[in-house]
Order: structure tokens, then sequence, then C-alpha cells
């Protein structure tokens, strides 16, 4: 039955009466007196080398502040990385440095050379065409397997190549899948590339720092998932500000994806300028500039080998996949590839041996880093592709062939170093076959057949990781941070309560769906809570939101602090009730004495601590706040069959999503229409990449899908009605809620079963199609069908 | 981008030549050409007002003429910078063929955009390049070749046909 309140009701996004009626306050919107605007001058070319470059001229135009350069950035770090992968040879990954302003040379397009910093924007763009560059073009470093060549044009003339890593897991298995692939009944062998993409948030990037030189204290606000690494980043790497004197601000954020994770140059460009000129400095990214500036998501190249016996039974996988790292190394770049892609390929498969090797290339391009996803689309994509190929190779049905090989006894220990705590693929796939109403899909594929149409249905089982984790495991992989996160629970004195929690909430609901829990909990009325995060000076170092780690993570360290919060107020109620500490119970929001009809309300305990006339001050100090931080224990596992249901038009390729239905397993539920939501847009987003998005360069390292004419985006005409299902509940075992996490699924699962159903629609026609890459364009099919 | 074609134009080799040397000349011919000086020797430089799809820019730039084996061939390579829009590269290998009274020019035109004008611009190039030959040599054309002989039109509007050029040279 649905709830009308707490853990498991649908209660309404709070956060979108503001949201839709344009109250939201985003960074944009802060406006600071006196603040100047900062305009970036970018390389137009791939690579090359600057000779000189010229502001007077600028300098002396009307309302320009200064003209900084790469020179006002001496004695500035760069832009740091947050993770060090070891190669498979154990040394550290090569890492360049990563400059504010470019020094010497330019690495890509949209590389930041110059900034003015001027009155009005428009003064600054006038400004900014005055500065004289001059660069010598070199040859552009482009395709990763060129780059990894003997006398390859190097990015970085400081590296000795322009490979990152050769990392590979576990090296200790190496040999023996080689020869288990070797000796194996059959062995199925797919090339694909998993294509490179924009994350396209609808709020571009916005910084807008402000110094007080009276007080040292600088303050940022920005478009961030995660405040407090960036004031840790910044403050500790870049520009040397102690932490008590760097507020940093990320107030409404308009969808982050990924691509807000990351601590930009801008930001500390607009902290250090701000403080510089001794006034606010404003920088809001245009369209065309996020596009050359957020980092980019995806761009694999993989070469995948599925060996099985001759029932299908899984042996061994090995992978070959190079990924494009950009020019430079983004905040978390190096662990998407490697920690958030080698542990899930097992997929929900018993594979004994598995060998996943990487390496991560330099290229001319802008830096990749994590999105929606991150590394676990890249590993379900190639798996999922693989086992669908195997399941026509081997003439078993991908169902069948799925299922001969799932996992069902938990915990489940992988040959790639994690630990499945829970889950039930079968009841999935069951609850997919059902939805999608698989039994019925000879007649629909019947129906198209007379229309000229071609039908196929695919299928993708995934297994996901969230909320990566414990933090002493992540320090031995390389994080050069911790991965717990925090809550104050602060309980005012009439019984309100305000949460302050280190996720950061972007489009994810928590002001609503976080509210629930601690309401739950104590038994009173969401309304009485307020959720507080974006806000380094306002909560508990906390590390944010990516990775789909909020609830389970956030989550976790607000109900450790809330259940502080009931010990302590138990206390106090057995005060007041003269009674024994261990006879008293929380329900609905008034204490009680077991057993008796002693009763004392939530708002009279909470009065008591901090009026405390009548209080055992002897024993407790008054007041009601509990922090908590909470580092997991393990990983979640969520889990789910998707299936995808296409028509292929044979005259002009154009595929059209006819059905899609995800059912998934994401734990406990605490809010359902949130996480059907989250799984909507997941899904959009996954679809977009197998159906219309794609990040091109030219030869020359323009980037040619700069701007919405030619990067296509999924509009609703490309969806269909989704189907969503997450009634399959396994709970995570490790975690207080029993929460798995729900924010990339969508984007996890869809792409390889979209492909399976081209692929399949193509097949039943009699086309000896087995692969085509992402975008599933038009041209792309037709030419397959047509080659 | 790559480009070839040819044209035939009913004037003699040596004068197409000299005329693909003059800078009054190709600033007539350029299309959208606000300037245009120097000589074949030592190169020309160029202010150009283009609009490439939704980008209109200011490109100065600078033409240098290589490999030049008069009258036949010469390969020109010019560079234009567009400020905030981009820049924009390219060379032209030109041969001359005399052919009777006309001459036939052959040539081989490779463009590069980068900056604002790849990222908006780029699928849009091929035909804007082909417009901008097309119209250069037309005007080219014009600037060279006796207009076709028309019946009863006046001595003055005859004498206003007349390849501008050839007035010139002759």
């Amino acid at each position: 039955m649905p709830k009308d309140g707490g853990i498991g009701a649908s209660s309404k996004r709070r956060e979108d009466l503001r949201f839709l009626t344009g109250k939201g306050k985003y960074t944009d919107d802060m406006n600071i007196h006196g603040q100047a605007y900062a305009y970036f001058i970018r390389s137009d070319v791939a690579h090359g080398t600057i000779n000189s470059i010229d502001t007077s001229a600028a300098e002396a135009m009307p309302g320009v502040e200064k003209v900084f350069t790469a020179t006002d950035f001496e004695g500035v770090g760069g832009v740091p990385c947050g993770w060090q992968v070891t190669d498979r040879f154990g040394e550290a990954m090569q890492e360049p440095k990563h400059p504010v302003l470019a020094e010497g040379k330019v690495r890509h397009v949209g590389d930041p050379i110059a900034v003015v910093v001027a009155d009005s924007l428009a003064e600054a763009r006038d400004a900014a065409e005055a500065v004289e560059i001059d660069i010598t073009e070199l040859e552009p470093v482009l395709n990763m397997k060129d780059a990894l060549k003997d006398g390859a044009t190097k990015v970085h003339d400081d590296l000795t190549s322009n490979l990152c890593y050769d990392w590979g897991f576990v090296e200790e298995n190496r040999d023996a899948v080689d020869a288990a692939i070797k000796g194996a009944h059959h062995v199925t062998t797919l090339e694909l590339k998993n294509n490179r993409l924009v994350a396209n948030p609808m709020e571009p990037r916005v910084a807008v720092a402000d110094y007080d030189d009276s007080t040292q204290e600088h303050t940022l606000y920005t478009t961030s998932q995660n405040p407090h690494v960036i004031r840790l980043l910044m403050g500790a790497f870049v520009l040397g500000i102690p932490e008590h004197k760097l507020r940093v601000v990320a107030p409404d954020v308009g969808g982050g994806f990924g691509a807000k994770i990351y601590h930009y140059a801008e930001e500390a460009f607009c902290t250090f300028a701000a403080k510089a000129v001794g006034r606010p400095v404003k920088w809001t990214s245009s369209r065309s500039e996020a596009f050359m500036s957020d980092a980019h998501g995806r761009d694999h190249v993989t070469k995948i080998e599925l060996a099985m016996d001759e029932n299908g039974k899984f042996l061994a996988l090995r992978t070959d996949t190079h990924a494009n790292m950009g020019a430079y190394l983004s905040t978390f770049a190096p662990s998407i590839p490697t920690w958030l892609h080698g542990t899930l390929m097992a997929g929900n498969y018993t594979t004994p041996l598995i060998y996943v090797n990487v390496k991560a290339v330099f290229t001319n391009t802008v830096p990749v880093d994590a999105y929606r996803g991150a590394g676990r689309p890249e590993a379900t994509f190639q798996l999922e592709r693989v086992v669908d190929k195997a399941a026509r190779e081997m003439g078993i049905d991908p169902v069948e062939l799925r299922r001969r090989n799932f996992i069902t006894e938990f915990p489940y220990a992988t040959p790639v170093a994690v630990e499945y705590d829970t889950g039930d693929y079968h009841a999935t796939m069951d609850k997919l076959l059902e939805m999608s109403d698989h039994a019925g899909f000879e007649a629909r594929a019947a129906e198209s057949k007379a229309n000229g149409k071609l039908r196929g249905f695919g299928i993708a089982h995934y297994i996901e990781a969230c909320g990566i984790a414990p933090s002493n495991l992540v320090g031995q992989l390389g994080a050069r941070a911790g991965l717990y996160e925090s809550a104050t629970v602060r309980v005012n004195a009439t019984g309100s309560i305000s949460v302050m929690t280190g996720s950061h909430s972007h489009g994810q609901g928590h002001e609503t769906s976080f509210a629930q829990v601690v309401a739950d909990m104590i038994g009173i009325d969401e309304q009485q809570i307020d959720i507080v995060h974006g806000d380094t000076s306002k909560t508990p170092m906390g590390m944010g939101t990516y990775g789909s780690r909020s609830i389970a993570v956030g989550g976790s360290a607000m109900v450790r602090a809330t259940e502080k919060i009931i010990n302590k107020a138990k206390k106090i109620a057995a005060h007041l009730m003269e009674a024994s500490e261990g006879d008293i119970e929380l329900k609905d929001g008034a204490f009680t004495v077991a057993g008796t009809d002693k009763s004392v309300a939530w708002g009279d305990v909470t009065l008591a601590a901090y009026v405390p006339h009548n209080y055992p001050l002897e024993d407790m100090e008054p007041g009601l706040e509990e922090t908590a931080f909470y580092d997991p224990a393990n990983f979640t596992y969520p889990s789910g069959a998707y299936g995808c249901e296409v028509e292929v038009d044979p005259e002009t390729g154009k595929v059209t999503v006819l059905g899609f239905s995800a059912a998934d397993d994401f734990g406990n539920i605490i809010n359902p229409m949130i996480v059907e939501g989250q799984v909507h847009g997941g899904l959009a987003q996954g679809i977009g990449q197998a159906l219309v998005e794609n990040c091109a360069y030219d030869e020359n390292g323009q980037l040619l899908s700069g701007s919405y004419m030619d990067y296509t985006m999924p509009r609703a005409d490309d969806l269909p009605m989704f189907n969503v299902d997450h009634s399959s509940i396994t709970p995570c075992t490790h975690n207080p809620l029993g929460v798995k996490g729900c924010g990339e699924a969508g984007a996890i699962g869809s792409p390889p079963a979209l492909v399976n159903a081209v692929v399949d629609a193509l097949q039943r026609a009699g086309h000896d199609v087995t692969h085509i890459d992402m975008p599933l364009t038009p041209d792309r099919v037709w030419s397959a069908m047509n080659s | 981008m790559n480009l070839s074609d040819s044209r035939t134009i009913k004037a003699d080799i040596d004068t197409v030549w000299s005329a693909l040397l003059n800078a009054d000349v190709l600033k007539e011919c350029v299309p959208g050409c606000q300037e245009m000086i120097g000589s074949p020797e030592k190169g020309f430089e160029a202010v150009v007002v283009q609009k490439v799809g939704p980008v209109k820019a200011t490109f100065k730039g600078q033409v240098e003429l290589q490999d030049m084996d008069a009258p036949n061939s010469v390969k020109i390579v010019g560079a234009g910078k567009g400020g905030a829009a981009g820049f924009a590269k390219g060379g032209a290998d030109v041969r001359l063929e005399a052919d009777g009274d006309s001459t036939v020019l052959h040539y081989d035109v490779e463009a590069k955009v980068g900056g604002k004008l790849a990222q908006l611009g780029s699928r849009i190039i091929d035909g804007f390049a082909k417009k901008m030959a097309d119209e250069f040599f037309t005007r080219f054309q014009n600037a060279l070749e006796e207009p076709e002989e028309e019946e009863e039109t006046d001595a003055d509007e005859e004498t206003a046909k007349k390849g501008w050029f050839k007035r010139l040279v002759s």
C-alpha cells in the first residue's frame, strides 16, 4: 500500500516548487556588488607552441581591469588530479602538469590561454579581440593507437610518451586467462568503440569569486557536485589558501552528470583574480565553451574475447581497451577506465578467469572523465554485447545463455576483486520478460514484417557498483581522497530539524528523500525537516554526489547521526518521565515507557534539551545536535535486466525505439517516484548515447560537434514510454537503510540493450550484421545493412 | 576540405597570369575583400569580411605565392585570423594551359578552418568554400573577358561591359 510519508512514500519533490516557478538560485544568479567579468581566450588549434602573447592593446581598452596569462600564475600550482593509478609493472602513471592557463603550449581546442577581466562582459570580449597571440601549429595527436607508436608526436614534451598508464587487472591472472582462451571450445571476439560524449547539463558552468582583504577570506560560488572537494583541491594544491579562509558554495545546480565533479581551471582563475584585481570576478560559460571545456565522457576502444565450453558456460574473459584521457588528467580521469571499469567485468556471471588491460592515452582533445555511469557503462556495453554475440554464435537463446551463467549464491567474490553482497538476477530477468511481454514478441515481429519493417528485441543485464568505498581500500588503489560521507542533524528547540549533509543535490531530490528518512526514524512530519547542502561554511566535510552514492553513503551518515540524536533524546525522555532509559520507546514522534501509558512528545524533549530547567545537567550536555561520518564497508551492487524493442526501417536505416523495459534491483526504496525519475533520466541518456549522441573531432583536432547543430541530444520523440519496475529487492547487507543507489543504472544498462535489439532486427531479416558502433544513426545502420 | 575544378577564360595565358598576380584584381575578385596590398614577390596582406553560417568575422591574413613558374603555375597559400571566430587557412595549386585564344585555369584548393568556425560551421564549410571559389573565378573571368556580343548595344555600354582588367592593361 502506498505510504503517505516517510520511507517508501512517493512524496512530491519539495524543491520542484522553486525550480518550476523560476525561484531556484543558481550560481549565475549570484551577483556581487562591483563584480568584474572574466572572458577566456581559448586555443582554436588542437596543438601548438605559443610564441608570444601581446596584451598591451587589450589592456588599454575601455573597462579593462587586467589581462591575465600564464606568467601571472607563476608560483601557483597546476590543476591537480585526484587519483594515481599504478600500472601493471608497478610504476606510477605519467602525470603531466595542468596549468590554470596554458604555459608555452596549447594542447586542445578550448585550452585557455589568457583571460580578460573587465567591467562588463561586452568590454571583456571586445578587448579579447585585441590580444595578439602567435601560435605555431603542431601536428595533433588524435588516434589513440597511433599516439602510442614509436616516434609519435607527444602531447606533453616532458613525458616519455603519450601513454598515461598500461594497467593490467588482475595481472596475476594474465597467463591463466590466455591459456583458458587458447584451449576453449569456442571464443567470441568483438571489437567496438564506446563513443565520446558531452555531458550537456542544462546549466552551464559558472564561477563567481569574492575576496575580503580585511579578513583574508575567499568565497567561491560554483556549479559543483562537491564543494568540499573543490575547496580541498583548490585551496591545498592550486592557490595555497588555508581551508578556514576559503568558503565554497554550490547553490542550486542545474544538472551535473559527472561533468561538475571536477575542479576546473576557471574556478581557480576567478578565485585568484578576485584577490589580484581587488573586486569580485564572475565567469559564466557559454554553451560553445561548455562543449570544449567541460570534461567529456567515455571514448574507449575495446577488443573483448569471451571463451566458453560446449554448453555455453563462460570460462574466461579477456579485454584490451584504449581509454582516451584527452590532453590533461581531469580530477578522477585515471580511475574511470580502471577501478570503475575493470572491477565490473564479471557482470552478473560466474566467469572464473578475467583479465582486463587498459592503456590510457593522452591526445589533443578535451580531457575525459566520469559521465553518468563512469566506467561501468563501458564495462557493461562490451560485456553485454559480447554475450549477445556469443549466444548467436553458439545458437543459444540470449536469455538462456545469460541464465546459464548467472551468479546465484551471495556473497560472491568475483575474480576482479569485488564482492557482491546480494542480488537475484533470475528474478530481475523474470520480471523483465513479463513486463516486456517477451512471449508476444514473435507476433509483433510478424506484424512489423507485414508493414515492411524489421523488428528486434534486445536484452542486457547489468551490474553496477555504487558508493565507491571503503576509504582505506580506495587509498590503496590510488585515490587521493576519502570516500566517506557526513551529516549533522541539528534539532531545534521546538522540534524541527535541519540536516546538514555532505551530499549535494543537483536534480536528485535529496531535499525530499533525505527528509523522508529522518521523518520516518523519528515519526514526525517530513515538513519538520529541512535538508541543507552545498555550502562548506554550513555542512561538515563531505565528498559530494557522484557514482550513485548519495543515499547509500550520505543517507547512511544521516541515519547514524539521527540514531545519535534518538539515543540522546531517549535519555532526556527517561529523565522527564523518571523512567529507565532502557524502557523508552520512540514511535510516531512520541517517547513512551514500555508497558505504561507514560508518554512525552518529541517537541517536549527537544525543548528540554535547549531549555534545560528539568535536565540531567550533571550527566549530559544540553542541546540536540549530532554529527556522523559514515565510511561504507563495501560498494553497493544494484543490478537489473533491461529490454529494448526496436523497429528498423530497411529503406532508410532509421531506428525507432518502440518499447523499453527496465527491471531493477536497487535494494530498499526511499521514494519510488524519485527512483522512477532517476531511471527515466538515465535511460534517456543511455538511449541518447546509443542512438544519436556523438562527440566528433576532425583530422586536425577541431571539435566538429561543438554546438547543438551538430551534437544531437535525445528528445522526447526519440524515446518510448518507459516501463520501469523496481520491485525486485535484495537489500544491501552493509548499510543501515539496505539501499543500493539508482542514479546511473539507466545509462549503464540501456546502450547494450538497444544495440542488441538493432542487431537482432537485422539478423532476423537475414543481414549478416554482428555489430554497429554507436550512435546507431540511419546512415550507419543503412550502411551496415547494405555493405 | 578539398576542391578541384577548372575554368576556361577567354583571354591569353599571359593576360591571365598577370591578372592572377595583381593585387587590384585579387581585391576585386576575392568575395568580401576590403583591402589587398602587396606584391607577388613579397606576398599580399588582405582584410576579408565574410559570414560562414552563423559566424561573421573580419579576417586579417597573409597571402603568399610560392613555386611560381610563369606563366604556367603557382601555389597560392593564405591564412587568416578571424579573432573570436577562429581561423581559416588554405592553399590553391593553380595551373594555366593555353587553349587557342583562351586559357584553361585548373585549380586544386585545400582549406582548413578552426575555432568557432569549425565548431559551428564545419558542416557547411564545403558548400561555403565552393561558393567562394565559384564567385572568385566568376569575378576573375568577368575581369578578363570581353562580354558576349549582344545585339543593339550602344557603344558606351559596350565599353562598360568590356573586361575591366583588359581595359586596364590594353
